[in-house]
């Protein structure tokens, strides 16, 4: 076999080793669907994504799962009220105002957030959040929407913060420069020309802190409460998708319409958070900065 | 004037205090763990096997089981997140497919850790046959850090300088064999860097393994990859939500909660740490 040859058969083997994630999430369309459309030979999609009644048990049972989607809506709107501004604003404090010394150690501070598993933080909100926020403003219970948002939006920082982080370190200095010869302050150029620069990058960072926010399970499973209604205020206890899934799966009889319901539940959550993950590529790509020359 | 300056002052306020929260909520939160997860724990909690229904005794079943979960997804994951990022920095060289493998990594990257569990238990328990085991639950996190692992391998990949690459192809040697013997080598430490953040992710995911390896309680230790596992997050789920002694087994609770974080952040430390050391001692 000439040198060439074997050249050729070794790229094409990486290649192949390069499609594997192609492959795989063929594959986890593929098998979400074939366990989760059976459910729609008894409910329509109509009645499934937007009827109110989720009673998977009961006798007939009730599957509609728009209290869940609304669960995750706004559990993950709450998290990116307050997650956005400290990702974004700590982002700049890294990239733009902290001393070298400090900007040492609250790199990794940040990193580390993101490796915290969920699962403690559940626990986190459990057992100290709920019962100190039931207490305090004497409510039914602790475990609700606010509790959870917190709790998502601590999960969502590191993502906005590195993702922005990383934005602003790619403003040609050249912008900096030309803004401080013009007579504009630190913060000014900031303000005005690094953040309007990196722009399409913190938009990136925003959606997919949003994605983690809306795909994450313990948190919610653990502090949101569970509640299969539509919440009324920001403290009532709602069910997002991931954790009516979690919850319930290992109840379910294998293979019965409750089974195919909760599968079916999955593929409305992967294709939700497939859409945000496929925004931020356009947005990055399309918005991106070449250089200085772009401008 | 006046107020041109105020406002720039009141921003840099609101920077500063947005880092303090964050410092302050990791750090307080680190420190709350610790001063209630530190008194559970003892060699006998981290060497024996639970008693009393969960109530009293260790968690040394959960933490082997974790131990096997990570191993396994790492066995997994490096080998195929390796040569994915091998063709996508040594051979690829734009176009649509290198496009296309993109999108398709960032979106895996985003698939909700909910979602690869009914996939590991659609794929791996029920349309394999393997059940609920320690192969199904490796298989399925291993799967969920594998764009971790290309990610960080692209990167390391990436940052051997090209001149190496023209050096070794100069001397006649095939592109194989540079990116076997040349590249691969130089960019060794920061692959394994980002496996070993690959590594803290596995041992703290909790969802993916609900369905796919995770037992309440097992009796015995497993003896095969066929053999269902307990594993620290799991552990601490199920000792926070299910069961009637919720209050009483809070000191296991927090005990476990503490073994789990100082394993997951110990191991993101290390990696970090890693990290910093190459970048600083690069040779070119």
């Amino acid at each position: 076999m000439s040198r060439k040859v074997k050249e050729i058969i070794i790229k094409n083997i990486f290649l192949l080793f390069a499609l594997i994630s192609i492959v795989i999430l063929g594959l986890i369309i593929l098998f979400l669907f074939m366990e989760g459309v059976p459910i729609f030979t008894v409910v329509s999609v109509k009645d499934f994504l937007f009827g109110t009644e989720w009673c998977p048990t009961y006798d007939p049972p009730e599957f509609g799962i728009w209290s869940l989607i609304v669960g995750s809506f706004v559990v993950t709107i709450f998290a990116s009220i307050i997650a956005v501004p400290l990702g974004v604003l700590s982002a700049i404090y890294i990239a733009e105002i902290a001393p070298p010394l400090i900007k040492e150690i609250f790199k990794p501070v940040v990193e580390l957030l993101a490796g915290l598993p969920s699962v403690v933080l559940g626990f986190f909100g459990m057992a100290v959040l709920a019962p100190w926020m039931q207490e305090t403003f004497d409510l039914p219970t602790g475990l609700n929407i606010v509790n959870a948002s917190f709790l998502l939006a601590l999960m969502a920082v590191p993502t906005i913060s590195s993702i922005s982080e990383d934005a602003l370190y790619s403003v040609p200095q050249e912008f900096k420069e030309a803004s401080y010869a013009l007579g504009a302050t630190r913060v000014e150029t900031i303000v005005r020309v690094i953040v309007p620069s990196a722009l399409s990058g913190i938009s990136t960072a925003v959606i997919l802190g949003m994605a983690r926010a809306i795909g994450e399970t313990m948190v919610v499973l653990m502090v949101a409460g569970g509640a299969t209604a539509i919440p009324e205020s920001i403290f009532d206890s709602v069910r997002p998708m991931p954790a009516s899934i979690a919850a319930e799966m290992g109840e379910a009889p294998f293979r019965s319409y409750h089974y195919h319901a909760l599968f079916a539940t999955g593929i409305v959550l992967f294709f939700l958070t497939l859409g945000f993950n496929l925004i931020a590529d356009y947005v990055s790509h399309k918005f991106k900065e070449v250089g200085s020359a772009t401008l | 004037m006046k107020w041109r300056y105020l406002k720039q002052q009141l921003f840099l306020v609101a920077v500063r205090i947005s880092a303090l929260i964050i410092a302050v909520a990791i750090g307080g939160f680190l420190v709350y763990i610790f001063v209630n997860g530190i008194g559970a724990i003892s060699w006998e909690f981290l060497t024996q096997p639970p008693r009393d229904s969960m109530t009293k005794g260790g968690i040394m079943p959960a933490i082997l089981g974790t131990f096997y979960l990570t191993a396994g997804a790492i066995i997994i994951a490096l080998p195929l997140g390796v040569a994915s990022a091998i063709y996508l920095s040594e051979y690829a060289k734009g176009g649509v497919v290198i496009r296309v493998i993109r999108i398709g990594v960032n979106c895996l990257a985003g698939v909700p850790s909910i979602v690869f569990g009914l996939f590991g238990l659609g794929l791996f328990v029920v349309f394999l046959h393997f059940g609920s085991c320690i192969l199904s639950g490796a298989l399925t996190l291993g799967i969920l850090i594998l764009p971790t692992i290309i990610g960080a391998s692209e990167e390391a990949l990436k940052g051997v300088p090209q001149t190496f690459r023209e050096a070794s192809l100069g001397l006649g040697v095939s592109k194989w064999q540079t990116i076997l013997r040349t590249v691969l080598p130089n960019a060794l430490p920061g692959i394994l860097t980002g496996s070993i953040l690959g590594v803290g992710r596995a041992a703290g995911e909790t969802a993916p393994i609900m369905f796919t390896a995770a037992a309440f309680f097992t009796a015995k230790l497993p003896t095969s990859i066929f053999d269902e596992v307990m594993a620290l997050p799991y552990h601490v789920y199920v000792l926070a939500t299910a069961g009637t002694h919720i209050e009483e087994t809070r000191p296991i609770q927090y005990g476990t909660v503490l073994v789990l974080v100082a394993l997951v952040l110990g191991v993101d430390l290390i990696a970090i740490i890693m990290r910093s050391y190459i970048r600083k001692n690069k040779g070119w």
